[in-house]
């Protein structure tokens, strides 16, 4: 694994294997000294394009866990409003020896570009592009449902995935990279995605995810979830009437109040209520639903330092030196035993 | 030692399963006298086969002193994140570190892995121990030391000391870890020779 660029082409073992070694560096928030010298010497880039909290922090102090150095770039006062274009800004990076860049771009696509050519040879990790991808807010969601779903099993999370989940992924489907990216890794795991949005805020061409689509948020909890996940109006985005009013859309679409009661009513008590963040409070997630015990909001922000170590590591702890002909092998055999220690 | 070009030289056994448990009971006596009874004692076993050899060495130590809960004094400690090769090779997927309930500070800490080598491993797990607290003492018990060491580390307990070459691979099988699925259990300590 060179790049994170994508669920949708992520194997099934390759995701278990990132949510298992995010499961080991969650252990070593715990300890005393919260820092592994896995990383020592190796840059890491931050090149946000746009706007970003807690996925640039995230990243962050992901990175300097590992004991990487980090370097924040972020478009607004550099060279980029200036029209530096993206292949310069990262010849730029490369020059001065980044060994991963996390990029978020506004355009989709971006990302694979930056892989794709020889612009830069480091590991790319999409940190959310256009409304595309972002996957490792999905490997941060599914380490979450996975902690919950193996707790209610009463098994321990290794190994494990999310076989037989039912998990409802509501609000602004269109332009979310989120509810892209977990509608691939989610089922790539084994859980049953529904989608519920308003017809106006689905993209064409949604028939053809693995995944149910619902216009009916109440439907939809009624027929029985494990997971709620409510995506973000992305007011930015909306350069269209995709519905008539704020009011209107929490009314049917968004996580109220009364939807929270009728979780209880219908008897599911271990459904827990998602969120990527940033949240609009009273638009598509009520101040109630937010900070109830079902909300795993804050538990995703800590997962998400766990999932990117975990990212990080696995991307950058390969083998770095020039691939030489026989001794690399030689040495590649020797070690794959235990008996070098 | 002669040097073969041809035909793979066959693996030689060089400890048996009750070779193997003989060494551990050896160590077990030997770390409590060490230590002047079970006192404090900690025993970490380094993934993957120093964990179930730790486990078996707890065992031995309860069995000797009925004052000790084997299950209490074990733990395994994962050193992955801290080799100094981890950029020079495949990515390693770490385990999981598991403390012992008490923690290691003011503790003394027995180091366990199978096979003592270059001694990197030791100087990478030494540098994982200090990050989780401060043990008193700090030991090393190993069940097979081959010598051909990098770092100026040894250990204190040794199950066999073994002269190899470097071309040669020394193989420990446990069945905790390396029992095929539908197979056989085996506990063997094999040298297989110089390819």
């Amino acid at each position: 694994m060179k790049h994170l660029l994508s669920t949708q082409d992520l194997s099934r073992s390759n995701a278990i294997r990132i949510l298992d070694t995010a499961e080991e560096m969650a252990a070593v928030g715990d300890r005393e000294v919260k820092k592994l010298p896995a990383l020592r010497g190796r840059t890491v880039v931050n090149l946000f394009f746009e706007d970003s909290t807690r996925t640039r922090i995230s990243f962050e102090a992901a990175a300097k866990r590992l004991s990487a150095d980090v370097i924040n770039f972020a478009a607004k006062g550099s060279s980029v409003s200036k029209g530096e274009s993206l292949k310069d800004t990262a010849q730029t990076l490369s020059a001065m020896g980044a060994d991963a860049v996390v990029i978020r771009h506004w355009a989709s696509g971006a990302p694979h570009r930056l892989a794709a050519t020889d612009w830069i040879d480091a590991g790319v990790i999409n940190a959310g592009d256009g409304t595309h991808e972002h996957p490792t807010q999905a490997l941060l969601d599914a380490f979450t449902m996975r902690r919950h779903w193996s707790r209610l099993a009463g098994t321990g999370s290794e190994g494990a995935d999310l076989s037989g989940m039912r998990v409802a992924i509501a609000g602004d489907v269109l332009h979310s990279r989120v509810a892209r990216s977990n509608v691939w890794l989610l089922r790539t795991l084994g859980a049953d995605v529904t989608l519920v949005a308003p017809p106006t805020l689905l993209p064409i061409g949604v028939e053809k995810w693995p995944c149910k689509v619902s216009y009916n948020l109440d439907e939809t909890l009624e027929g029985g979830v494990d997971a709620v996940m409510m995506l973000r109006v992305q007011g930015e985005r909306m350069n269209a009437s995709f519905f008539p009013t704020t009011r209107e859309y929490s009314r049917r679409w968004g996580f109220d109040d009364t939807r929270l009661r009728s979780l209880d009513k219908l008897g599911m008590k271990d459904t827990i209520i998602m969120h990527p963040g940033p949240m609009n409070r009273g638009l598509e997630i009520s101040a109630a639903a937010a900070d109830s015990p079902r909300s795993t909001v804050l538990d995703q922000v800590r997962n998400g330092v766990s999932v990117r170590m975990a990212a990080l590591y696995l991307l950058l702890s390969g083998d770095t030196r020039e691939p030489a002909a026989t001794p690399a092998l030689a040495y590649a055999g020797t070690h794959s035993t235990k008996e070098t220690n | 030692m002669t040097s073969v070009t041809s035909a793979p030289v066959p693996a030689r056994v060089v400890l048996s399963q009750a070779d193997i448990d003989r060494a551990l009971t050896r160590i077990a006596h030997e770390i409590l006298e060490a230590n002047k009874g079970s006192q404090d004692l900690v025993l970490l076993g380094i993934p993957r086969r120093g964990y179930p050899l730790a486990v078996r060495l707890a065992e031995k130590i309860a069995a000797a002193d009925n004052t000790v809960d084997a299950a209490a004094i074990v733990g395994q400690l994962d050193v992955t994140m801290f080799r100094d090769d981890l950029s020079h090779q495949g990515t390693r997927p770490p385990y999981p570190t598991k403390l012992p309930r008490t923690g290691i500070d003011n503790k003394v800490v027995v180091l366990i892995d199978d096979v003592l080598y270059s001694g990197r491993t030791i100087r990478a797990a030494l540098d994982a121990l200090i990050d989780l607290g401060r043990p008193r003492i700090v030991r090393l018990a190993v069940l097979i030391d081959r010598g051909h060491r990098e770092l100026p580390i040894r250990a204190d307990h040794v199950g066999k000391n073994l002269p190899t070459s470097s071309a040669e691979k020394v193989r420990v099988r446990l069945e905790e870890t390396d029992t095929p699925a539908g197979g056989t259990p085996v506990n063997e300590v094999v040298i297989e020779g110089g390819s």
